[in-house]
């Protein structure tokens, strides 16, 4: 948003073409995925109610509260989309979100919309499904449970989708990580109590006023496990790799001279050899985290593509 | 507050504005990409680019100012890349002494940084120009046309329609509050309770708009099924290519 001090929407021009390109493959099979879930879960309910939830999130985040002085606090929204309509329908709404205001307000770029709805969509979703049922199993599923998991799940969405943001700008080699990361994860660890606050208000008023709508979220889903293991996944990589890359920034560092190396593909390749036995061992082992990092991604991406297109056939085989 | 709601799109009469939002998206995407991919530093390249977007822009007849003024948008996250200008190792350019610290810019970071910026100056025109010279349903021609999944694309489209309506209850809602607190309109007095106080009502707020963008969709539903609805979502073929 216009007035928004979150640093979430990335513009054009902040990311590499290919981690753009990877971000796009990975976000559009997941929202394919999430497209063809919520179709069986809600019928032909699910137009209307997409339609309306993801319009109702955009007006949500013109709401505000002020901290101190100038400074206010808002809603992304992803955790409370999750809490209320579980993971796959609030994928489906981050994404329309995200989508619209890169579309229509310019609020994030276009070519790195792919990346956006993977941090605010994805990253976001999941890891707020994971910290809000990871608390509801601990403290139960009484109202203070509910509170304690609401706020804890919108916290984590926002840090941790922040950190995300964080790694692909030094990935892309546009701010350095031992400054962005800190930086990023330490203006939202501020940000994010707005959010959970935000977000504690809003379930007790539901709790008070439509109880039924937070029993409806409970009924277990096909699928709810894997995301629960995918949110967990990210979190705790994202966690491990932020200090190891703002403490040892030079292997961020050779994973963007790579990145950019690919991205604008100047010179040819056998110069990337010299540069392999260029880094000391930390800083390797640093690089295999943040290449498995992203090897984690592709491969729970391309397995669910792959479980999607078996579906079908099996559906239109039977 | 609520300028950023009012719909992008300027009603005027010009080339760009007739031509096609297919070859409208799909050239703003090709331009956004070549933006991209044009390596740092590369200043004859962004100076072309710079006059083919302010080009079209003058042709658009939406005002070079319009589209600067909402460029700025691009701005704030310019910060993140700020710190480049001293961490990227070169040439040193001047050392500022902040404190006990010393850190020098350099002319490699100087070139990074404002290659970013541009680039990104560039592209974000390229979206305004889009938006400013096409209205939505235009534009979600243009998605089906490129093979964005239909379902979400109606969805896009229904979000669109009641974006407005939820906007305008979410600023009921502001105002309500504004009413019923006695904002006295100076900064550093806030009016009324404790940080978590003014959270939890803003979060009331919040909760409030969920209900009701729920119920509104449950009416819209109803609606809908009244119409023979039936799940199925039909659209109009794609209307014949403009030349």
């Amino acid at each position: 948003m216009l007035f928004s001090p979150a640093a979430m929407h990335i513009p054009d021009g902040f990311l590499s073409v290919l981690l753009s390109i990877v971000l796009w493959v990975i976000s559009i099979m997941i929202v394919a995925y999430a497209l063809r879930r919520v179709g069986k879960d809600l019928g032909e309910r699910q137009v209307p109610l997409m339609g309306l939830l993801a319009a109702g999130i955009f007006a949500g985040q013109m709401l505000n509260f002020t901290v101190i002085g100038g400074t206010s606090g808002h809603l992304m929204g992803a955790a409370i989309a999750t809490i209320l309509m579980g993971p796959w329908a609030a994928i489906l709404i981050m994404t329309s979100v995200v989508s619209i205001q890169a579309l229509v307000f310019q609020d994030g770029g276009l070519l790195v919309l792919g990346a956006n709805i993977f941090n605010m969509a994805i990253v976001g979703v999941t890891v707020s499904y994971m910290a809000y049922r990871t608390v509801i199993m601990i403290a139960g599923k009484k109202k203070m449970g509910v509170l304690v998991a609401g706020f804890i799940a919108a916290w984590l969405s926002i840090e941790i989708t922040a950190l995300s943001v964080a790694i692909q700008l030094a990935i892309s080699n546009t701010s350095p990580a031992n400054l962005a990361i800190p930086a990023m994860a330490g203006v939202h660890a501020l940000i994010g109590i707005g959010e959970g606050l935000i977000t504690v208000g809003a379930l007790a008023f539901l709790l008070s006023a439509r109880p039924d709508l937070l029993q409806l979220s409970e009924a277990p889903q096909v699928g709810s496990k894997m995301v629960w293991l995918v949110g967990l996944l990210i979190a705790v990589s994202l966690v491990i790799a932020s200090p190891l890359a703002s403490t040892n920034p030079d292997g961020l560092e050779w994973v963007a001279t790579q990145n950019g190396f690919l991205g604008s593909a100047q010179e040819p390749i056998y110069r990337i050899l010299p540069d392999y036995l260029f880094p000391g061992i930390s800083n390797q082992s640093l690089a295999t985290i943040v290449a498995g990092i992203l090897g984690i991604v592709i491969v729970f991406g391309v397995s669910i593509g792959v479980a999607y297109t078996r579906r079908n056939r099996q559906a239109s085989g039977g | 507050m609520h300028i950023h709601f009012l719909d992008p799109y300027q009603e005027v009469s010009s080339p760009i504005h007739r031509a096609d939002s297919r070859v409208k998206l799909v050239l703003t995407l090709a331009f956004i990409l070549t933006t991209a991919l044009i390596p740092i530093g590369a200043w004859p390249i962004y100076i072309l680019l710079v006059a083919i977007i302010i080009s079209a822009i003058i042709l658009s007849g939406v005002g070079i100012i319009y589209v600067m003024k909402r460029a700025v948008l691009a701005f704030p996250f310019m910060l993140a890349a700020l710190p480049l200008v001293f961490t990227t190792p070169g040439l040193p350019l001047y050392s500022l002494n902040i404190g006990s610290w010393e850190i020098t810019m350099t002319l490699a970071g100087v070139t990074r940084f404002i290659s970013i910026a541009l680039k990104s100056w560039i592209s974000v025109q390229a979206a305004i120009l889009l938006t400013a010279t096409t209205p939505f349903p235009d534009l979600l021609v243009a998605m089906r046309a490129v093979r964005v999944p239909r379902l979400i694309v109606v969805i896009f489209g229904l979000m669109w329609r009641y974006l407005f309506v939820l906007a305008d209850e979410a600023l009921r809602l502001v105002r309500a509050r504004a009413a019923r607190s006695g904002d006295s309109g100076i900064t550093g007095f806030n009016s009324g309770g404790s940080f978590t106080w003014r959270a939890q009502t803003a979060g009331g707020m919040a909760g409030n708009l969920f209900l009701r963008s729920l119920e509104r969709s449950d009416r819209i539903y109803v609606a809908m099924l009244s119409r023979g609805y039936d799940g199925e979502v039909r659209t109009m073929p794609l209307p014949e290519m403009k030349v």
